[in-house]
C-alpha cells in the first residue's frame, strides 16, 4: 500500500514557494523565503569589521551564520530564544554549506554576518533559511561562484518523497527518514546532505537526483525574486 | 572544439552563477570567472560586453577602497599621532598627523582642534596594503574638513553614473541649485547650499540620478527637470 500524502502533494511536487529580496532595508542584503507554511528570513550584514578580533582570518574573510527560530514559530510550545545545540549545529551546517561557493578572498580581517530567522516553522527550517541566505548574500553583492539551493526530500514507510512537511516528517504508522539537502545552481554538486533515519543506498542516489531537479525550480524563483528587485521600470 | 557564443545581452541583470558565454573566444573581466570552458557570473549585476571582454558591474555591495580615491570618512577615534576614520566600507582608516596637516603641531598637543569625532574629512587614499590597512592623506587640492551642509549616503557603485563625464552631471546639480557638492568614491556625498530649499533639490536630483542610473541621456533629462524644479 503506498502512502497518500496528508495535504495531497504528488510524491515529487514542492509546496507552493514565494520569495523576496531586499525585505530588510536596513541591512546589506537581505531575503524572504516561503516554502508551505515554512518562512525563512535572511539578513546579511558587512562585509564588515571582525569581533571579536581574534576570529580574524588574514587570509579572507570569515562568512558567520545565526540561524535561530523565533519563539513562536513552533506548533505550540515557546521555544527558548538564543543559541541551543541544534541552532548552534545548523548555522555551522549552512556556514559549510556555502564555504564551497562563497569568495571572500578580496576581505580579509573582515567578517559577513548572515541571520536567519524561522517566524514560522512546518518543517524543512534549515533549507529554507538556506535558500533565503543565499539570495540575501547575492543582494548583498557577495561574490558568489554560484547560488544554492536546499530540500528536504525523504522516505515515509516505502515511499520517497521531496520537501517533507511537518505532517510527514512526523508520521507515526511507517518509519520515517529525512534527508535535508542543498545543491548548488550551476554545477549541481551537492554541498549539504544530513541523514535522520535510515536509507538504502538506492533509496539515497534516487533521492539525491529527485533533490536536484527539485532544487532546479527552487533556483529560478531564486533568481526571479533577485531580478525583481532590480529590474528596469520602464 | 565548440563555437564560442554568447548567452547574454549587452545591460542585461545577471545573479552569481548564470552564464555568461562559452567557448574559449570571450575574456571574464571583474565580477565573472572561467570554469573550464564558459565564463560565470560571480556576482549581482549588469553584463558589459567591451568585444571579446565581459564584465558586471555590481548593482549592490559595499565599497572595497582603492588608492587614489577620494572619499568622505568620518572621524571615529583620536589618537598620540593619528586619527582613525570611518570610510563606510569593511575597513578603517589611518590619518597620521604627517599627513594630516602642514601646520606645527606641538608634542602632546589636543589633536581633538584639528578633526574632533564625528567630524566629516575629504581624503584621499595614499597606499591600501594586502591586509587592507589603508593610509589616507589631506595634502591635495580639494582635501578639507566639511563644515555646515549635509551628508547622505548612495550605492557606490553608482558615482561615477553621478559625477559624470568629466564632471558633467555634477556641474549640472551644482549649477542649477547653486549648491557645493562633493562625490566620495565610497559613496557619501555631501550638499551644502545657501538656501536649505536648494540643498534640499540637490539631494533630491542626486538621489533621482543614483535611481535612474542606467537609463541613457541621464544628464539632458536631469537638465530639464532641473530647470523644472528650479522655478517652482
Amino acid at each position: 500500500m503506498s502512502f497518500k500524502r496528508p495535504d495531497g502533494r504528488k510524491f515529487d511536487e514542492l509546496r507552493p514557494m514565494e520569495a523576496k529580496a531586499g525585505v530588510v532595508k536596513s541591512a546589506d542584503g537581505s531575503a524572504m523565503f516561503k516554502i508551505g507554511k515554512t518562512v525563512a528570513f535572511a539578513t546579511v550584514r558587512g562585509p564588515r569589521e571582525m569581533f571579536p578580533r581574534f576570529m580574524k582570518n588574514p587570509k579572507k574573510g570569515v562568512l558567520r551564520v545565526y540561524y535561530q527560530m523565533m519563539p513562536f514559530s513552533g506548533v505550540g510550545d515557546r521555544i527558548r530564544p538564543g543559541p541551543n545545540r541544534r541552532a548552534k549545529e545548523i548555522s555551522m551546517v549552512t556556514e559549510n554549506a556555502f564555504a564551497e561557493v562563497i569568495m571572500l578572498e578580496d576581505f580579509p580581517n573582515a567578517v559577513v554576518d548572515v541571520f536567519i530567522d524561522i517566524p514560522q516553522a512546518d518543517a524543512g527550517t534549515r533549507c529554507a533559511g538556506i535558500c533565503a541566505a543565499s539570495i540575501a548574500l547575492a543582494d548583498a553583492g557577495i561574490p558568489m561562484k554560484e547560488m544554492i539551493a536546499g530540500i528536504a526530500p525523504g522516505r515515509v514507510g516505502d515511499t520517497l518523497l521531496v520537501d517533507l512537511d511537518y505532517a510527514e516528517e512526523a508520521f507515526e504508522d511507517a518509519t520515517v527518514a529525512d534527508v535535508p539537502m542543498a545543491i548548488t545552481s550551476r554545477s549541481g554538486k551537492v554541498s549539504l546532505l544530513q541523514m535522520d533515519g535510515e536509507l538504502t543506498q538506492e533509496q539515497l542516489k534516487e533521492l539525491i537526483k529527485k533533490t536536484k531537479d527539485a532544487c532546479a525550480k527552487i533556483n529560478e524563483v531564486q533568481k526571479k525574486a533577485l531580478k525583481e528587485k532590480y529590474e528596469v521600470p520602464k | 572544439m565548440t563555437e564560442s557564443k554568447l548567452l547574454v545581452q549587452d545591460k542585461q541583470i545577471v545573479v552569481p552563477g548564470e552564464e555568461l558565454a562559452q567557448g574559449m573566444d570571450y575574456l571574464p573581466s571583474s565580477g565573472s570567472y572561467r570554469d573550464d570552458n564558459s565564463i560565470v557570473s560571480q556576482v549581482m549585476g549588469l553584463v558589459r560586453i567591451d568585444g571579446k571582454v565581459i564584465k558586471i558591474i555590481p548593482l549592490t555591495g559595499k565599497y572595497l577602497p582603492k588608492r587614489n580615491d577620494v572619499i568622505i570618512a568620518q572621524v571615529t577615534d583620536v589618537a598620540y599621532s593619528a586619527w582613525t576614520l570611518n570610510t563606510f566600507s569593511a575597513y578603517n582608516a589611518m590619518l597620521s598627523l604627517k599627513e594630516a596637516t602642514s601646520e606645527y603641531i606641538e608634542k602632546g598637543a589636543d589633536l581633538t582642534k584639528f578633526y574632533n569625532i564625528g567630524d566629516y574629512i575629504v581624503v584621499k587614499i595614499t597606499n591600501v596594503t594586502s591586509q587592507k590597512l589603508i593610509d589616507v592623506t589631506m595634502k591635495g587640492p580639494g582635501l578639507r574638513k566639511l563644515r555646515k551642509g549635509r551628508i547622505f549616503q548612495v550605492n557606490s557603485h553608482k558615482v561615477p553614473r553621478i559625477i559624470g563625464k568629466q564632471g558633467s552631471m555634477v556641474m549640472v546639480v551644482k549649477n542649477h541649485t547653486n549648491t557645493q557638492v562633493t562625490v566620495g568614491q565610497n559613496g557619501v556625498v555631501w550638499v551644502y547650499g545657501e538656501d536649505p530649499k536648494m540643498e534640499n533639490l540637490a539631494e533630491k536630483a542626486i538621489k533621482k540620478i543614483e535611481a535612474e542610473s542606467h537609463t541613457d541621456g541621464l544628464t539632458d533629462k536631469m537638465e530639464k527637470w532641473l530647470s523644472g524644479e528650479v522655478k517652482k
